[in-house]
């Protein structure tokens, strides 16, 4: 049974890099690339959120506050003081770090629309910040940014930003897999179902909370560095509470607790309003009714359901479906 | 040397003392059972021993250290383990899984390990898997080596509780109503589970309205009632307690309890007469609380 559940997962992440190999066979020209850097850099993103919400049971509304500290930060660094893109993202990335652990301490501890309104409170904090200091942040106007460089090699063709993002994002997945089959991920698995039950048998729930915040901003936060680099041009709405919200959605839409149903979330919904365009005044409602329909037949979330409906006897898997 | 010491413990809730100035001693490896009418403040004492709640005052002293005022994981760190009267199983994995839970104070590992899936950590978790069913199957739930949690049926889930309480390697182990709910098949079989805990090493405290089992397989009884100590003793000095008769049945038929009492000790523990004095005890202990 163990090998079959590392077999599963080998065989899902094999599975997943071929889809990411194969895909540009249907990428036929530079606007179809753009959209799957798109879903790749929200996919990063929802594959950390899922670590939050899906598996340790923890709502964030205020996760665009790290994706856009992550761009600023990285767009901040680079482009007004010069620092390579690499170093300014590192850097960003564990500025945004120390400051998930520190502010995660005190909110963690609150639970369900307590936390939800804690982390959208940061959320909106870190929105103002970057809308109001212009001096630094160019404020509503925008930024623009560089080019990410690595030495003498500039990453500018949507073509190698896809190689780039899908390996990220490959790398990404098989880092979430890994924690949520580990003792630690078992552990937010755990507090996530019964608090009272992990801190009895020795598990620190707050210290885990945070620990899982932290990542989870960390992946936005890199995911924003990527994302100010690759479009050239940030504002503050890469920050605001409506992106928060639209990551939110995607996970919960893909299936929470399920990594590539963050995936398949971050894949659909920043692909659907391009595709209902053809809907043009209509393409507000009809997103609306796709949402609502899939929340009605498929309740937990697009991949979960859909596993659960091809293969009803699956019941060894790690995410816990139920049984026989 | 007792392995656990209780001094002057207290616990208050708004103006009502649940737990009201309670000293006793759990000596290592024997059967303790804590009984009482409802409301006497069993549960509360059970989430005081495990830093659930914080009491208001006295100590609770474990091998000669305080841990008055730590965290539940603090309590479980020094090796007291719990089951609870309303399961906390973790429903959203595996039974095999929720046992392996219990493994976490004996696997922690570094982030880094547990992000990169170090070779260390992928043969650690073989060997958790592998103790982990092994428990499975010492409390009797080798039919449900690969079920999820949430497909087991109450009595396999009590007892998939007392697994996950093992896998923390505990000196101490707290049984809250372990027999609630269970059907007298099962619940007999928990007296030979019980039994066989104490060969394991670890001293049992266990909470429980079912009188048969308490009886059979305590080697000491605490009574509470209203948070207070009533009696503590052997199985037979408590049975012919006339406190603790009062207490269970009130002061009107005590001459009746007594005589109920010394039939029942005449029977082996096991028998059908001291079953349903047993659900008397329970069932006045409801009426008095209901009374009150």
């Amino acid at each position: 049974m163990p090998s079959r559940l590392a077999a599963t997962r080998t065989g899902g992440l094999a599975a997943f890099a071929a889809v990411i190999a194969l895909l540009p066979l249907a990428l036929n020209n530079s606007y179809f690339y753009d959209i799957a850097v798109l879903v790749g850099l929200n996919a990063i993103v929802c594959v950390g959120l899922n670590l939050l919400i899906g598996y340790a049971g923890q709502i964030s509304l205020g996760h665009a506050g790290f994706f856009g500290l992550g761009a600023y930060g990285s767009a901040i660094l680079s482009s007004r003081y010069g620092w390579p893109p690499l170093a300014a993202m590192f850097t960003t990335t564990a500025a945004v770090a120390a400051l998930a652990f520190l502010v995660g301490r005190p909110i963690l501890r609150l639970r369900g629309h307590y936390l939800a309104m804690a982390t959208l409170g940061l959320g909106v904090i870190i929105f103002m910040v970057i809308s109001t200091e212009d001096k630094i942040t160019g404020g509503p106007d925008g930024l623009s940014v560089a080019p990410f460089r690595i030495g003498n090699l500039v990453l500018q063709d949507e073509r190698v930003w896809y190689w780039v993002v899908g390996a990220l994002l490959l790398v990404a997945v098989w880092l979430a897999q890994n924690l949520i089959e580990s003792p630690a991920g078992r552990a937010l698995r755990a507090l996530h179902s019964s608090e009272i039950g992990a801190e009895v048998v020795g598990i620190d729930a707050a210290r885990h909370k945070v620990m899982v915040f932290v990542i989870s901003a960390v992946f936005a936060s890199i995911a924003g560095s990527l994302a100010a680099h690759y479009s050239g041009f940030i504002t503050p709405g890469k920050a605001a509470f409506l992106h928060s919200i639209e990551l939110v959605t995607m996970v919960v839409f893909g299936g929470m607790a399920s990594t590539f149903g963050a995936v398949v979330g971050a894949a659909v919904l920043t692909t659907l309003p391009q595709l209902l365009t053809v809907f043009k005044d209509y393409e507000m409602i009809v997103f609306g009714a796709v949402m609502m329909g899939t929340m009605i037949f498929l309740p937990r979330g697009v991949v979960p359901s859909l596993a659960l409906l091809l293969a009803p006897r699956r019941h060894d898997a790690g995410g816990g479906e139920p049984g026989v | 040397m007792s392995l656990l010491r209780v001094e002057g413990l207290e616990k208050k809730f708004g103006g009502l003392s649940a737990v009201d100035d309670l000293s006793f001693e759990i000596q290592a490896g024997a059967v303790h059972s804590i009984i009482g009418p409802n409301g006497a403040g069993k549960t509360t004492l059970l989430n005081l021993l495990t830093g659930v709640y914080r009491p208001s005052g006295g100590r609770i002293v474990f091998q000669e250290q305080d841990l008055t005022g730590r965290t539940p994981h603090e309590y479980a760190a020094h090796g007291i383990a719990r089951t609870f009267q309303n399961l906390q199983v973790f429903f959203n994995m595996s039974a095999l899984e929720n046992v392996m839970v219990g493994r976490y104070l004996h696997e922690r590992c570094g982030l880094a390990s547990a992000l990169l899936r170090f070779p260390r950590l992928r043969r650690a978790e073989q060997a958790c898997r592998e103790e982990a069913a092994e428990l499975m199957r010492y409390v009797g739930l080798q039919d449900y080596l690969s079920a999820a949690a949430d497909a087991m049926p109450y009595g396999a889930l009590k007892r998939l509780e007392i697994a996950r309480a093992l896998a923390t390697k505990p000196k101490l182990v707290l049984l809250d109503e372990p027999a609630a709910g269970l059907n007298p098949t099962e619940a007999l079989a928990l007296d030979d589970l019980i039994g066989r805990l104490t060969e394991r090493g670890v001293t049992v405290v266990l909470v429980e309205h079912n009188m048969r089992l308490v009886m059979g397989v305590s080697d000491h009884i605490l009574v509470l009632d209203y948070g207070r100590k009533l009696a503590e003793g052997s199985a037979q000095s408590i049975r012919n307690d006339p406190k603790v008769i009062e207490a269970y049945l009130g002061s009107g038929v005590a001459s009746a309890g007594i005589a109920g009492g010394d039939r029942a000790s005449a029977d082996t523990a096991r028998s059908a007469v001291a079953e349903s004095r047993g659900n008397a005890f329970a069932n006045a202990g409801s009426a008095r609380a209901g009374a009150h």
